[in-house]
């Protein structure tokens, strides 16, 4: 494991992200409230650059108590999106939002002194 | 083994490139080393409409190249070709739909020339079938001269701009089938042309297939010995597809739906005993709905013989003969599902593969060549040997694939 440098943390505004190059393939690291959420590059679909995507908050259908729906509106939870296919992943767990049980791969993040590491 | 650059980038949302698009398809590709045999994209696409200037000025008629071209000028509030609701961008998900506008090429070729080549060789493919894109949606005109007009200037402009100066690039030619002379003058007038290798009917629209109108269309398809199309889409503009509220549900159906019917038509009228030389291929309606079609009319087909004299043996024997586009594929969680519908088409022969690029649901050659039940061969029979005999093409593998490093 080695520690690659980023950014500096102060460079990275919330929503930006970088991808980084490593021995293990790229990696997307994104700001997302503060804190740095970091996938590998790689859809679980075909492969496409998975965290090169728009960022795009979940979508909910609004069911009304009655069941009537009453229209759809954006949920707090945020999604990046493979640019490939559309395959939606929540940014702060990487999983997929249409089959929970896949999921990119993780890595570790770390600040120190003001600046971003990746763990890889 | 060399030094890993931890290169660290930013992303770009106001530049493109086709290829860099499309690096991890190439690396895949030379894992894979689809350098080693011939790939064949029987699908594809470009957006005909950023071309809409040249093309219309194809139109032979001068009213009707007036209008057309007065309708360009005032954009889509006027359109000489009519429009199709839908969302394939996945409301903006899909960046390639908006990010290609930044892409640069060069000069001294066809703009639409250098971005297929580009992707082509990113994904290894040698050889690739282009087909427009709003066109598809053309059959639903209400003006049968309209479609007319524009399939002769498009496959005009086709000819000459695209197939002529790239022999990589091969087409099946819209046939403006709402006007069953000018479908038959099309087949007349292009089919000895370079790069034309077929012709193409787009599945949504109103005429059935049986109509004795396009019987001497057939026969003289059978005679060049090429092969006839139906590319499927939707229309929302179907009263039984109205029914439908989201894309999902209108896409999901429409591409299948057209498909089933031609098909349906074709078979119990007996097109494939009146024409048993004539290569019919379905295009971009996935697998499951030949699975699903074949048993069903087979059923029906022992109860009622009566209803389709013509056939000599049942429904589904006839469409083991014919050729199905594999995208997009149905990819079920258990293969063995894949397996079954592989068997019932027999994909090693009948099945070619397609990705339907740019569109936002295409597929990789991987889809085919990952698949842990096809032997090598099987593999390369539908990606690329199937094709080359359906369209004659060598069988000599032509591409370079991008090194990414």
């Amino acid at each position: 494991m080695a520690e690659i440098f980023v950014a500096k943390a102060s460079d990275m505004q919330d929503g930006e992200r970088r991808i980084v190059r490593t021995p293990k393939g790229e990696v997307g690291i994104f700001n997302y409230k503060g804190a740095f959420h970091a996938y590998a590059n790689t859809c679980v679909h075909s492969g496409g650059p998975a965290c090169e995507g728009v960022l795009v908050n979940k979508v909910l259908d609004i069911i009304a108590e009655d069941r009537t729906y009453q229209g759809q509106t954006f949920a707090d939870e945020m999604h990046f999106v493979c640019p490939w296919h559309g395959y939606e992943y929540n940014i702060e767990t990487g999983v997929c939002a249409g089959d929970p049980k896949l999921r990119l791969k993780k890595f570790e993040t770390v600040v120190r002194s003001g600046d971003v590491y990746l763990v890889a | 083994m060399d030094a890993i650059n931890n290169e660290v980038r930013n992303l770009r949302f106001d530049s493109y490139d086709t290829g860099e698009h499309l690096k991890n398809a190439a690396k895949q590709a030379r894992a894979r080393n689809y350098q080693d045999f011939l790939i064949v994209d029987v699908d594809s696409h470009h957006y005909e409409s950023e071309h809409y200037k040249d093309v219309f000025s194809y139109i032979e008629s001068p009213v009707l190249r007036r209008t057309a071209l007065e309708s360009f000028n005032r954009g889509g509030r006027s359109s000489f070709m009519g429009s199709e609701v839908g969302y394939q961008d996945i409301g903006g998900r899909i960046t390639r739909h908006w990010l290609r506008k930044h892409e640069k090429t060069p000069a001294d070729r066809h703009r639409d020339i250098t971005t297929t080549l580009r992707w082509m060789n990113a994904m290894g493919v040698d050889y690739a079938c282009l087909f427009p894109t709003p066109m598809l949606f053309l059959g639903t005109h209400p003006q049968p001269e309209i479609e007319a007009a524009l399939a002769q200037a498009y496959n005009r402009w086709l000819c000459e701009r695209i197939l002529q100066e790239e022999k990589r690039i091969v087409s099946m030619l819209y046939l403006p089938f709402n006007d069953p002379e000018a479908a038959y003058r099309t087949v007349q007038e292009f089919g000895g042309k370079p790069g034309v290798v077929g012709f193409m009917v787009t599945a949504p629209r109103y005429k059935p297939v049986h109509d004795n109108a396009y019987m001497k269309t057939y026969r003289l398809i059978e005679e060049m010995g090429l092969p006839i199309s139906f590319h499927a889409a939707y229309t929302w503009g179907d009263q039984a597809l109205q029914l439908t509220n989201r894309f999902i549900g209108v896409h999901a159906l429409g591409f299948m739906w057209f498909n089933m019917v031609h098909m349906t038509n074709w078979v119990v009228n007996g097109l494939p005993e009146r024409f048993p030389k004539l290569k019919v291929m379905w295009i971009e309606s996935g697998l499951t709905w030949a699975y699903s079609l074949m048993q069903r009319l087979d059923h029906s087909y022992m109860m009622r013989t009566s209803d389709c004299p013509s056939l000599k043996r049942k429904p589904s024997e006839y469409m083991q003969e014919m050729f199905f586009s594999s995208q997009p594929m149905e990819m079920p969680d258990d293969p063995s599902i894949l397996e079954a519908t592989f068997k019932m088409i027999k994909a090693e022969t009948q099945l070619v593969w397609s990705s339907d690029y740019p569109h936002w649901d295409f597929d990789l050659p991987g889809v085919i060549y990952d698949l842990p039940f096809l032997n090598e061969q099987a593999k390369r029979n539908i990606l690329g040997a199937n094709a080359a005999k359906l369209f004659n093409l060598p069988l000599q593998p032509v591409k370079t694939i991008p090194e990414y490093d």
